[in-house]
């Protein structure tokens, strides 16, 4: 039995460190992962666990990130908790094993340092490696701030494992801004956070020998579809439970996570989607706006994927311009953010004027300031009733104005 | 240690792996697999690499395999069984496995492509890291599964279709790279090769046996003469497999701890390589006057490397 570890009611914790204490609390079974940065600290904190004698369970230092999420894979099949690490190119590396994993319905945790992708090579933080994994049928959980990594994380094995749902689960963290920024987190005791994700619950384990088992055969055109579609709807009705873990969760510590997160958006004229730790930044600029006498407000998707579109819709009833705050490289469209709001309002009949920026790729550093200009151009088209500003923008990227329509 | 008695009381070992499978007639997957999931008696965990073994043997809904099975993509089935095995040593230590009274092996079976090509990382870092595990690869010298590409194990001189013969080309320019050796210089602690067939059926099961009850990483490199793509007929598969040995173009040896090297059969009268060559589709160009070259240098590459293994056994080091 692993030895318990005295945690302070308040800890100073950056969010790998509170992401590395989720993953000692739930007692993973087997954790296979490669170090990338910014996530590398996960898996040595893991490792001066293990070393110490915090975590019982097998650490598998594998020699990529491929075989990381292969051995996640083979090891969840087999019959246990299971959980990994990574960033940006490490995460590019699994992708196809990202598919596999939940192709196999296995609830593997993973927690995700969001870092930007090469060429060029960049460490820091953006969202190009959680928009790489967006059809891979996995949960994306969004977490803005240590305390959030930590409570994400201790959610994200209670929603995968569920038996209804059964699907891998990525939390997700800036890197650096997040990862390597230390905060006042209040953890959970060891037995109360183990009790609230509970005994892992198995279904057909490899390692039922008696009971055989068979995963990743092949399917052609007469069943590939219906298995594929039967998972597609796993993640569509997955939203009962995740209410139902943060409702618990709620309960547990008092603090109170949505699917669609909001700030002062009840009255507001003008809103922006953000998700990540921009969001806190987009906060402090909403209240500037406010002070101006602009009605502003925030909505972010705290489930990136399933994508919650009728609660953002309903949100933003009546809203009369949003923009779209995407922290990745678009690359020949919009954001995705901005594809998947203005679908979800287009399917609502809801017709808020909808405006795209591109902001903070590869670290670079976004302000309240910088967002505050956002708010004020996005209330011009609220004001004229239809779009005058351009589709498009982009936020502090040096040299002559880029924009597109 | 599962004792491999005579071949009729091991062919009625209740079969693991079962027929109906839609492997080519003539194929030797089946016979290799077969002898190795039925060499011990204990229970299996078994991964498969993509590939011609695991495309014709779990086609939803239906299975050949009687034991648990698991298939990720074409370069991982040493870090799928590696995480099994991992989380089977976990789930130990927390006494929660599911059957106490069962021992559990770990096997994973590649073509040559999942195993020398694509899936080398995966199997080196599996074996560096000492997983308990026995990997098999079904060696049929090149991707036949997607209808007879070149691979890293493919031997010189042999037609592919990404190495042709033609006007201006003899087929295959590079030799087959030495896996078995390699492995071996993991410092693995048991490595070996084998053929299915009559001749040495009881050679590839005893070494199964053995590989399976050993702790570690183990490696087989079996050699699966392939009627599809070497060209020769289905039913001479077995032949082709014992012309491989009688002419020490696939030697049957062991390395045990990375270095003890133990020559398992010894040609009375080693049979000169045109006699395996032409009998096989993918060389017949080599025979034409102005390939004959190679037949020779073919020749003297074999004996050269017999020569190598020979001394190196008797040198014990």
């Amino acid at each position: 039995m692993a030895e318990r570890y005295e945690l302070k009611q308040k800890e100073v914790w950056d969010g790998n460190m509170a992401a590395s204490h989720a993953l000692r609390q739930a007692q993973v079974d087997v954790v296979a992962a490669y170090p990338i940065t910014p996530s590398t600290p996960i898996v040595q904190n893991y490792a001066q666990f293990l070393a110490d004698g915090y975590v019982d369970g097998e650490f598998v230092m594998v020699e990529s990130e491929h075989s990381a999420m292969s051995a996640c894979v083979g090891a969840s099949a087999a019959g246990g908790r299971v959980a990994t690490a990574t960033s940006s190119q490490g995460y590019a590396l699994m992708v196809e094993v990202l598919y596999q994993a939940s192709g196999m319905r296995l609830p593997i945790v993973m927690t995700v340092v969001n870092r930007a992708l090469a060429s060029p090579l960049n460490i820091h933080g953006d969202h190009g490696d959680l928009y790489l994994g967006r059809d891979a049928g996995w949960i994306h959980l969004i977490a803005n701030n240590p305390q959030e990594a930590y409570d994400m994380t201790l959610c994200a094995f209670k929603i995968a494992e569920n038996e209804k749902v059964r699907l891998p689960v990525t939390t997700n963290q800036d890197g650096f801004l997040v990862s390597h920024t230390a905060q006042v987190v209040e953890p959970l005791d060891d037995d109360t956070a183990y009790k609230f994700i509970g005994d892992y619950k198995a279904m057909n384990p490899m390692l039922d020998t008696k009971n055989p088992q068979t995963y990743g055969a092949q399917t052609e055109e007469e069943w590939h579809f219906e298995f594929k579609a039967s998972q597609h709807k796993a993640l569509m009705e997955s939203p009962a439970v995740i209410d139902e873990v943060f409702a618990e969760f709620e309960k547990l510590t008092g603090r109170k996570y949505n699917r669609v997160e909001t700030y002062k958006l009840d009255d507001a004229d003008v809103a922006l989607v953000v998700m990540g730790s921009a969001y806190e930044t987009a906060m402090v600029a909403v209240d500037k706006a406010r002070e101006e006498g602009i009605k502003a407000g925030l909505i972010m998707p705290r489930s990136f994927r399933p994508f919650p579109y009728n609660e953002i819709a309903e949100k933003l009833k009546n809203v009369k311009a949003v923009a779209a705050l995407d922290r990745s490289a678009p690359m020949g469209a919009m954001g995705a953010l901005y594809n998947e709001v203005s679908g979800a309002l287009a399917a609502n009949g809801q017709s808020s004027i909808m405006t795209n920026y591109i902001y903070g790729l590869g670290g670079r550093d976004t302000t309240a300031q910088h967002i505050l200009e956002v708010i004020k151009e996005t209330e011009k088209n609220a004001k004229a009733g239809k779009r005058v500003t351009d589709l498009q923008g982009f936020i502090n990227l040096r040299g002559p104005k880029l924009s597109f329509n | 240690m599962k004792n491999i008695g005579n071949l009729k009381e091991f062919a009625c070992t209740p079969d693991r792996f079962q027929g109906g499978h839609r492997l080519c007639p003539g194929c030797a997957h089946g016979m290799i697999v077969r002898e190795v999931v039925n060499a011990t008696d204990d229970d299996l965990v078994v991964s498969t690499a993509t590939g011609c073994l695991e495309v014709c043997s779990a086609i939803y809904p239906y299975t050949s395999w009687d034991v648990s099975w698991l298939h990720i993509g074409f370069e991982n089935a040493a870090a799928g069984i590696s995480g099994a095995e991992a989380m089977y040593k976990a789930l130990s230590r927390k006494n929660k496995l599911y059957n106490e009274d069962r021992n559990v092996k770990f096997v994973a079976f590649g073509g040559d492509g999942g195993t020398y090509d694509i899936g080398f990382q995966s199997l080196s870092g599996a074996t560096e890291r000492g997983h308990d595990f026995l990997y098999v690869c079904l060696d049929n010298e090149g991707y036949m599964n997607t209808g007879g590409q070149r691979s890293s194990s493919t031997p010189i001189g042999a037609h592919t279709t990404t190495s042709p013969r033609g006007r201006v080309s003899y087929g295959e320019k590079h030799r087959k790279k030495d896996l078995t050796m390699i492995m071996a210089a993991h410092g693995a602690p048991y490595v070996a090769t084998a053929v299915p067939g009559s001749k040495h059926w009881k050679d590839l099961a005893a070494k199964a046996a053995k590989a399976l009850s050993t702790v570690g990483p183990t490696f087989i490199n079996a050699l699966s003469p392939c009627t599809t793509e070497w060209k020769f007929k289905p039913e001479d598969t077995v032949e082709i497999g014992d012309l491989a040995v009688e002419t020490c173009m696939f030697p049957l040896y062991e390395i045990e701890d990375g270095h003890k090297l133990t020559i398992n059969y010894r040609p009375k009268n080693k049979v000169p390589v045109e006699e395996y060559l032409s009998k096989q589709g993918r060389f017949s160009h080599l025979f034409k006057p102005e390939n004959k070259w190679l037949i020779e240098e073919i020749q003297k590459e074999v004996d050269r490397y017999w020569e190598y293994l020979q001394r190196r056994e008797e040198a014990g080091v």
